[in-house]
């Protein structure tokens, strides 16, 4: 309970202490010690679900269990590191003149209000909560992707907006025809949105109205996982943002927003008899992986190239959920976190990358090795961490992730095969001139904060050739959950 | 006296209806915000009626929260906003308003027929309605797509909304009350973000057009 309250109240003071403190000198060290304080929260909290089972508070209205504890101290590490990577990157820009004092002051403010609605969301039992977290996610981002005021940067946040808006908007019809279901088993009391209390009777929701239900849901929320056809927004959101929103954007809002389609599969897959919702998240699973892997080729701009390949990820683990079973719930959790550590730490990366460059386009991204080792080995280990080679532990999830699907699906295996071949051989021919090669670029003003970046690949690594039985059994409670 | 009522909420509805063609086909920026304005009002009636009803108290307060910010609050900022922006008077060429509207009844009947298996369960009062509401997201959703500029497609937006609050109070009495609140604060603070993000694309365009965001294309 007190676990609870100081977790969410961290980043909700956050956002309005940084916003009055201003563009300070010690804006960005303010900004990593509140993010380190809810990280503290985030593993007490844990500490306390491990120790004593689920706990709900205020009425029932938050609650937290194996499924979402894990993506709570997730989103709390990443959020961390992220901040810690921030504070040189962003003195970097600022000096640039990318970057102004009032936009540092928005930029720490809002990163903090971010840091609150995901939480928010990943934590709430209500349904309806829920959704008006996502959306505050949204708006809290939105400023932040057109932060740079050029014009790429205005349109790629004007369609984040609109288009995330207009999934949501489908979330929300969702999530009134799940109230309307559950109403006529719960009654019009307040309870009808708690997701503990469906839990229990989701197997008398009626099952027309929950499969309805379910497709606007998927299509809502589907929309800002960056499902295909609805991943418009995404690589110019990634792109267009400064990095480490590109960063939390990639590797805490689309875990989130998948966390959010979970939930309701549960439920859906309690009312309805049928594999329906299995079955469309794995089409939309397989469709993703395959589209995404195709346009990852076609891609000049860094950012972007990884952008898609977050698509492909999200696809994937989609795919994994949507087969369902304990084992592929398994590697569905498990490809989750690693993605999310390994996909950030590439973006910290490439963000330093970029910046000795002065520029995202990778033809003039060259030698990244001679100026600065550090980035360059950085860049390149995360690329072959994403891109599934042993013994990281992206490895692991798509090996049980394909061995599930030929044993159950044998029909998906070669579109998956096909698509992880194509990943592999465009990112992979893109990355290893940019790492190797000669160079005319200039080393960097200030250090920069790559410690993120060897931690995150190292918990990647280390996911791949040893997972820590607490944590195994944390996955397969999580993955027994999910059904 | 429930058939009354019942028909005074299928009149709202069909005004909410009517005003989604409307809104569909209207080319000026200024009739379009009072359109806007309308509708929530039309709202306001509806949910005022269910609240009436059926003795729902929470349902009053959630009229109250639309009338003050559907009907009042976003209604001035646009018209502020247009005021400041200077497309007060702008006047969108719409190409073919006839194929619009016959667009706009395909997707209500098409809305209609996915909502008839759900409206038989509802025990509402209104039972028809929530294809009504249904069809007003997907013509307000038409209106995003076939729009141009950046203040009808926020407006498009906000009618969306509309809708969607329309299908909470005809197919389920309204929401718990914490999460209308919740909904209101998102629509308020996102229509304060579009706003500021209006005179970003004007500064950096000198026009409200979006044709001009269409740049980031896949190579």
């Amino acid at each position: 309970m007190e676990a609870f309250v100081v977790l969410l109240a961290i980043p909700l003071l956050g956002a309005p202490a940084l916003w009055l403190l201003g563009d300070r000198e010690i804006a960005p060290e303010v900004n990593a010690a509140f993010s380190l304080a809810t990280f503290a929260a985030s593993a007490w909290l844990t500490a306390e679900v491990i120790s004593g089972g689920p706990i709900t508070a205020w009425n029932e209205q938050f609650f937290v269990d194996a499924l979402n504890v894990f993506l709570v101290a997730l989103t709390a590490f990443v959020g961390f590191t992220t901040s810690l990577f921030s504070r040189p990157y962003m003195r970097i820009e600022r000096e640039k003149g990318k970057m102004t004092g009032p936009r540092l002051r928005l930029y720490h403010s809002m990163y903090q209000a971010f840091m609150f609605t995901m939480l928010a969301a990943l934590t709430t039992n209500n349904l309806g909560i829920l959704w008006v977290a996502m959306e505050a996610a949204t708006l809290a981002t939105v400023l932040l992707v057109s932060v740079y005021r050029t014009a790429a940067s205005l349109e790629a946040a004007w369609k984040y907006f609109i288009l995330c808006g207009v999934g949501i908007a489908q979330a929300l019809f969702g999530t009134i025809l799940l109230y309307f279901a559950a109403e006529r088993v719960l009654g019009a009391e307040g309870n009808a949105l708690l997701w503990t209390h469906l839990n229990l009777v989701k197997g008398d929701l009626e099952p027309a109205i929950m499969s309805l239900a379910f497709v606007f849901l998927l299509v809502g929320y589907g929309t800002k996982v960056g499902l295909v056809p609805l991943h418009n927004w995404l690589p110019d959101a990634h792109a267009e943002g400064p990095t480490p929103i590109s960063a939390v954007l990639s590797g805490l809002l689309l875990n989130v927003a998948l966390y959010s389609v979970l939930r309701c599969k549960v439920l859906a897959d309690g009312a309805l008899d049928s594999r329906f919702a299995s079955n469309m998240m794995m089409g939309f699973g397989l469709l993703s992986v395959v589209v995404a892997a195709f346009f990852l080729s076609r891609q000049r701009d860094v950012k972007r190239m990884f952008a898609y390949s977050s698509i492909e990820h999200m696809g994937l683990i989609t795919f994994a959920f949507g087969m369902g079973g304990p084992i592929a719930n398994f590697a569905g959790l498990l490809h989750m976190t690693v993605h999310s550590l390994v996909k950030s730490a590439i973006f910290f990366a490439v963000g330093h990358a970029a910046q000795k460059a002065g520029t995202q386009v990778m033809e003039d991204i060259r030698g990244l090795m001679k100026v600065s080792p550090t980035v360059g080995w950085g860049l390149m280990i995360g690329t072959l961490a994403i891109l599934g080679m042993p013994p990281f532990g992206v490895f692991a999830s798509e090996f049980l992730i394909l061995t599930t699907a030929m044993r159950e699906h044998p029909w998906a295996t070669p579109f998956l095969l096909l698509a992880l071949g194509v990943a592999f051989a465009a990112v992979f021919s893109r990355v290893q001139p940019m790492v190797f090669g000669d160079t005319h670029m200039q080393p960097l003003a200030h250090q920069p904060a790559l410690v993120p970046v060897f931690v995150h690949l190292g918990l990647g690594l280390l996911l791949g050739l040893y997972i820590p039985p607490y944590l195994a059994a944390w996955y397969a409670e999580a993955a027994r959950l999910l059904g | 006296m429930t058939s009354l009522t019942s028909q005074v909420i299928n009149l709202f509805a069909s005004v909410l209806l009517l005003i989604a063609f409307a809104m569909l086909s209207q080319r000026r920026i200024v009739t379009l915000i009072n359109l806007f304005a309308l509708q929530g009002l039309a709202l306001v009636g509806s949910t005022v009626t269910v609240a009436w009803a059926t003795g729902q108290h929470h349902l009053y307060w959630s009229a109250g929260i639309t009338f003050v910010l559907k009907v009042v609050a976003l209604p001035l900022i646009l018209h502020r906003l247009i005021r400041r922006l200077n497309v007060k008077w702008d006047i969108e060429t719409l190409i073919n308003i006839p194929t619009m509207m016959l667009v706009g009844i395909v997707l209500v009947v098409f809305a209609f027929n996915l909502a008839l298996p759900i409206s038989e369960f509802s025990n509402s009062i209104a039972r028809g309605t929530l294809g009504i509401a249904l069809a007003c997201v997907l013509m307000a959703f038409l209106m995003m797509i076939t729009r141009s500029k950046a203040v009808p497609q926020v407006i498009g937006f906000l009618a969306m909304e509309n809708g969607l609050f329309f299908a909470a109070t005809s197919a389920t009495y309204g929401m718990p009350m914490v999460v209308e609140l919740g909904i209101a604060l998102d629509v308020l603070v996102g229509m304060i973000i579009l706003g500021v993000f209006m005179f970003q694309i004007r500064e950096q365009f000198d026009s409200l057009d979006i044709h001009h965001l269409e740049k980031l294309k896949e190579d």
